[in-house]
């Protein structure tokens, strides 16, 4: 299925949203301002919005530390999110959960998660629900490179394939986890062909590609879609930054990420081809003025944000106790 | 003597004992880091908390082992290489991923000994960072050290400073059983008093942090810190208190606590975890049973409330005891 002008320039600007919302977090962090520990998804945007433009609201996603690019491209108030990050009253998660946390399954946004391999069997257990609906409905997975060696996600790949549920397990290759290399933590080097041997197809795809991306996953969802089980996807990709803010990033060639700034930026390569797809500069040059202007008009709304009220610490443990 | 950090203090424990005793190893993610990286740079990391720098280098990949994300088989291989010989020392670094990786621990390494009918024991160290105070939210900030004292087979550790947690280290690293060594993450820059040599800690003796005569104040971790600022706050109104920091709670020097709490008749726990099930509750039961007629005024418990650990700056500060809880909590036991 090709996509509509009007869905590319959607695609263009959630995965402009996400570059801008972290870079500005990038910035806003060095103030103080921000608590606690955030793992910023510039660089990976092309895997978050290439899979979640083939979703709709009903559809599942479970994501990671590295969140905030799945919850954007889920449909996640940006507004609410930079809230939560700031650990304000009017957050998506009323400031409790932050960075690591958010949530908001109203649009089938069921987690980041700060335990690494804690979100695939989440993933399953929301595809039994839509294998049970019978509604054409999926859940996916996200991943990083790191929790492909996480029992749990062993345990959800092949409960996924026994039960025959719709779940698509996307693995963001982005070369790290933590400051341990792909090559020397997974054993295999080979991440979708782990995936392929627990009974499931899997491809491997150009995770800076939006296209490629966008089209792997077409191809896991027609698996899915027509009750044959999981599929899996592993979008090869790159982190602009470190593991978290503050990383040195010393296991890091001192280029890297300046190279693949060059070669691999997601934003740049859709560019390059969107007047193929009959996206004009100025339209995209517009569409960049006007995530600015959200962002900004985000960070300050965050700032002007109260604090959770103190009252707030024990409520929403229990729906009743 | 020099001044040192709780970091470099169990840092220094880790070298002397590899140095010494060649069946030490150390294993976990990014103990050392850098290994696969674009960079060549072979200690990248020396562990998220810094606690494992410098063993790279000094004793090689063979001895200090990066592993990928699977605290199953980290806390498993350890166990088994426990039971092939080594005196492995794993990092889990959160506390929290105990979750992951809970069956190694106490089905399997807790249990050795004792289903082996004493022919062989579990001489592993398992490190865990814990504790709330720097907004990580509700998987990385907890104190589940409750959970793992209640579980017979396992030791557990809980240092309070620098010159405890060396000491405490190489007493874990020596002794035959599992150890589960909790290590508070606001705790590790703070500096103390810490000799360069070899010296042990021993377990099951509490340590008598501050000498007073109205009421026995206990402590755990970063809590101890806490109470030793609301009892200084205390002297001015002629207050005084036993401040007494177990350090180890599996075993647990009840006998320090009793012997205090007959001299002053009253008693204030201090935990960093929920009230139910935890230390405050356990050490508060000891006493309320075995030392009931020492007591003058009911026995107050300082914790955080039922709750997971919230993120925002205004809610974690609510959640975690405060020294100004403390003091209230010992005026009130003044009362009676
Ligand atoms: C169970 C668990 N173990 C370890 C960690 C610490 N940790 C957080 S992120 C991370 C690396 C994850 O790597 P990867 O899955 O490749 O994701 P990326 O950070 O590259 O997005 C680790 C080890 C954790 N949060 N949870
Ligand atoms: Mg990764």
């Amino acid at each position: 299925m090709t996509l509509t002008r009007e869905a590319l320039a959607r695609a263009y600007r959630q995965m402009k949203t996400i570059r801008e919302f972290e870079e500005r977090l990038h910035l806003e962090i060095q103030t103080g301002e921000i608590p606690g520990f955030t793992h910023l998804y510039a660089g990976q945007e092309a895997v978050a919005v290439g899979v979640c433009a083939t979703l709709g609201d009903r559809d599942y996603i479970v994501s990671t530390h590295r969140g905030h690019g799945h919850c954007i491209a889920k449909g996640c108030d940006v507004a609410g999110m930079m809230k939560e990050i700031y650990g304000r009253r009017d957050g998506l998660c009323k400031g409790k959960g932050g960075s690591m946390h958010i949530a908001d399954v109203t649009k089938g946004m069921l987690g980041a998660n700060a335990i690494v391999g804690g979100g695939p069997p989440i993933a399953v257990g929301a595809a039994i629900a839509c294998k049970l609906r019978g509604d054409g409905t999926v859940s996916v997975a996200f991943g990083g490179d790191g929790s492909c060696n996480q029992g749990t996600v062993f345990e959800a790949l092949n409960l996924a394939v026994v039960l025959q549920v719709p779940t698509i397990f996307v693995f963001e290759n982005n070369g790290y986890s933590e400051h341990t290399g792909v090559d020397y933590a997974v054993g295999s080097k080979d991440i979708a062909g782990r995936a392929r041997a627990f009974g499931m197809p899997a491809e491997r795809c150009d995770g800076s590609d939006f296209h490629a991306v966008h089209a792997a996953m077409q191809r896991a969802l027609e698996h899915a879609r027509g009750g044959r089980g999981p599929a899996a996807i592993e979008a090869v990709t790159t982190r602009f930054y470190g593991h978290f803010e503050g990383d040195p990033q010393l296991y890091r060639a001192r280029d890297e990420v300046r190279r693949q700034r060059e070669s691999m930026d997601c934003l740049k390569r859709f560019r390059d081809s969107a007047a193929a797809h009959g996206l004009s500069a100025s339209e995209l040059d517009a569409l960049d003025a006007a995530v600015l202007a959200d962002i900004d008009a985000a960070v300050a709304g965050a700032k002007a944000s109260p604090p959770p009220a103190e009252a707030e610490l024990t409520t929403d443990v229990y729906s009743s106790y | 003597m020099a001044q040192k950090s709780m970091r470099d203090a169990i840092n220094d424990a880790l070298h002397l004992e590899m140095a010494r005793d060649p069946r030490v190893i150390v294993l976990g993610e990014d103990v050392s880091g850098g290994a696969g990286g674009s960079s060549g740079e072979r200690e990248a990391s020396g562990g998220i908390f810094g606690v494992t720098k410098g063993l790279l280098p000094k004793f090689g990949a063979g001895r200090v082992i990066d592993t990928p994300i699977s605290e199953s088989a980290i806390i498993g291989a350890a166990a088994g290489a426990a039971l092939a010989g080594l005196r492995p020392v794993a990092e889990l670094m959160f506390a929290d991923f105990v979750g992951v990786s809970l069956d190694q621990i106490f089905n399997q390494m807790a249990k050795f000994r004792y289903m082996f009918g004493g022919k062989t024991g579990c001489p592993a160290v398992v490190r865990l960072a814990m504790g709330a105070g720097m907004n990580m939210g509700a998987q990385h900030s907890q104190t589940i050290y409750p959970l793992l004292a209640s579980v017979p087979g396992l030791k557990v550790v809980i240092p309070s400073n620098a010159y405890d947690a060396k000491g405490l280290m190489l007493s874990a690293l020596r002794d035959d059983d599992p150890v589960m060594f909790f290590e508070h993450k606001a705790l590790y820059p703070r500096k103390g008093e810490v000799p360069d040599g070899d010296y042990t800690v021993p377990f099951g003796e509490a340590a008598l942090v501050r000498e007073g005569e109205h009421v026995t104040v206990v402590a755990l971790a970063r809590m101890v810190v806490f109470a030793e600022k609301a009892i200084d706050a205390l002297a001015k109104d002629g207050i005084s208190c036993d401040l007494i920091d177990p350090r180890t709670v599996s075993p647990l020097d009840a006998d320090t606590i009793l012997e205090s709490v007959e001299n002053t008749g009253r008693l204030v726990v201090v935990d960093e975890s929920p009230p139910r099930c935890s230390l405050a509750a356990d050490i508060a039961a000891i006493v309320a049973s075995r030392g009931f007629r020492s007591l003058r005024a009911p026995i107050e418990i300082v914790t955080a409330p039922h709750t997971p650990v919230p993120f925002a700056r205004e809610l974690e500060r609510a959640y975690v005891p405060s020294p100004q809880r403390i003091e209230q909590a010992i005026r009130k036991v003044m009362q009676e």
